[in-house]
């Protein structure tokens, strides 16, 4: 497997009080593998996202990636965050370049790259504007251009489309969603609603608060192009939907 | 734009005018509270002169070139200084926390207190002036970063991690110019209050500049010339203020707070 979380537990101190944010968690992701994780708040989805992004330290257990054990963040796993995380001060192209600025590349090489990744996310009009002038969905999109930029083998994303309105989320989950299969990302999402990690994920992992725990993984085999309004697409719906106990059971009565 | 230029000619006119009932109607001694025109005449003479029967005998101009160097060395060395420290301060708390008693005791000391201590290490000349403003800037800009640093939206620090930026790089292409429009704005605040120790720390230390000055005359009792250094002081201060005030926007456009947007939908 490409990335182990292994008996992972992750404990806080706030205000003097434990606080159990995951209780031995185990999971295992495939090279290529889309994984959401679901659940309500506190059910430690993001603890667990940011522990294997290298962000949060593990009280017990340990995560690998490629057999490797997650020290600390890494260019090769790039994160997502939900507001963006673009800087401000930085034009859109010079933003996509931040990764690129590590790397010791020549300034002429980082504005290629830079622009060949806005144009597949549909902003190369846009690389001299600066963040504040573009929509919430642009500026995702350039935070994944930008993720992109630096050839990563792993995407994590946090709730990235939770605040964005109705329409532009999907457009922005389709999207997503075909960028995994094109260009081949392992990718650990935490969804912001079910249907969200329906229409994305090869699995989904439903997590329950207090402590965190995994409750169940759920395979979605939908195959790559997902049609939000088809009946397999509300049966995987209705299976999570019942794992958490919000489908009512009732008699269907017909009039015809 | 129209009508702030009016409000500000007739504010004017009205103090003009209340001066010269003031005078008119009042019983006072025409040498101690002189009418408008007097103070004109006073402004010609700081201007082509200087001031009559003074010591320096240099011109108006001559003393706000002097003022204004000393508050530009001092303005700049507070700002470096302060920036930079409050910077690492902030970027290390647990050195900071090692740091901020001896700052909290030193920081409510009126930088005019350290004036007779700096006058008996160096003597009067430049350096006072420029010293009690940097001693009036140092510690709020020192403070203010510091504490804009920890307020830094975590999120850059972890894209910074993220992307691999060096330690350095973090520092001075992210925390600072995240915490930039907060420390903008801590600078301009202190412009303010630079100018006016500035004025006070001439009066005592300085041979030149507006606040010997105003000093001078009064030791010539030339209430005239008094206020006309008064109010080149004031004048002076309005287009500081002016000069930070359109930094501070072209700060706040470039890091997309969208203040002057705000501003141009209100209308004016």
């Amino acid at each position: 497997m490409y990335i182990e979380v292994e008996d992972v537990s992750i404990k806080y101190r706030q205000k003097g009080k434990e606080f159990q944010a995951l209780d031995h968690v185990s999971l295992s992701v495939e090279k290529g593998e889309f994984v959401c994780l679901l659940g309500s708040s506190g059910c430690g989805k993001t603890t667990l996202l940011h522990a294997v992004a290298g962000f949060a330290k593990t009280t017990e257990g340990q995560v690998t990636i490629g057999g490797k054990r997650v020290e600390g963040s890494d260019m090769r796993h790039v994160m997502i965050f939900q507001n963006y995380g673009l800087l401000p001060w930085r034009t859109v192209q010079k933003n996509v370049e931040l990764g690129l600025e590590s790397k010791k590349m020549p300034k002429q090489q980082r504005g290629e790259i830079a622009e060949r990744y806005l144009d597949m996310v549909g902003l190369a009009n846009f690389k001299n504007h600066h963040p504040h002038q573009l929509s919430g969905g642009m500026q995702q999109r350039v935070a994944i251009a930008r993720a992109l930029a630096v050839k990563p083998e792993i995407l994590f994303m946090d709730e990235p489309f939770g605040a964005l309105d109705a329409i532009t989320r999907m457009k922005l989950q389709d999207d997503v969603r075909r960028l995994s299969t094109e260009e081949k990302k392992t990718i650990l999402f935490v969804a912001h609603d079910i249907e969200e990690a329906v229409i994305l994920a090869d699995r989904v992992v439903v997590m329950t608060p207090n402590p965190g725990r995994i409750k169940s993984i759920v395979n979605i085999r939908l195959g790559h192009m997902r049609d939000r309004t088809s009946d397999e697409f509300i049966m995987a719906r209705d299976k999570i939907f019942e794992i958490f106990h919000m489908k009512t059971e009732r008699a269907v009565e017909y009039y015809i | 734009m129209l009508r702030s230029l009016k409000r500000t000619v007739l504010s004017f006119a009205a103090f003009i005018l209340i001066w010269q009932a003031a005078v008119a109607f009042g019983d006072f001694n025409p040498a101690l509270f002189p009418k408008p025109q007097k103070v004109l005449e006073a402004f010609q003479e700081l201007i082509s002169t200087g001031l009559q029967g003074s010591s320096s005998g240099i011109s108006l101009f001559a003393h706000i070139q002097a003022s204004l160097a000393r508050f530009f060395a001092g303005y700049v060395l507070a700002v470096v200084f302060g920036v930079v420290l409050g910077l690492l301060l902030g970027w290390f708390p647990r050195v900071f926390a090692y740091v901020n008693p001896v700052i909290q005791l030193l920081r409510p000391i009126a930088p005019v207190a350290w004036l007779p201590f700096i006058v008996l290490w160096i003597g009067i000349g430049d350096v006072p002036a420029v010293a009690i403003i940097f001693i009036a800037g140092f510690f709020p800009v020192l403070l203010s970063t510091a504490g804009a640093v920890s307020s830094v939206d975590p999120v850059f620090l972890k894209v910074a991690e993220n992307f691999n930026l060096s330690q350095f790089r973090t520092v001075a292409g992210i925390v600072f110019l995240a915490a930039f429009p907060q420390i903008a704005n801590s600078l301009h605040l202190a412009l303010s209050t630079f100018w006016i120790f500035l004025v006070s720390g001439e009066m005592v230390g300085a041979q030149s500049g507006l606040g010997f000055l105003v000093m001078d005359a009064k030791n010539c009792i030339r209430a005239d010339a008094l206020l006309a250094a008064m109010i080149t002081i004031g004048g002076l201060g309005v287009l500081l203020d002016f000069l930070i005030g359109r930094l501070e926007k072209w700060v706040s456009n470039t890091w997309g707070f969208g203040i002057v947007k705000y501003e141009k939908e209100r209308g004016r």
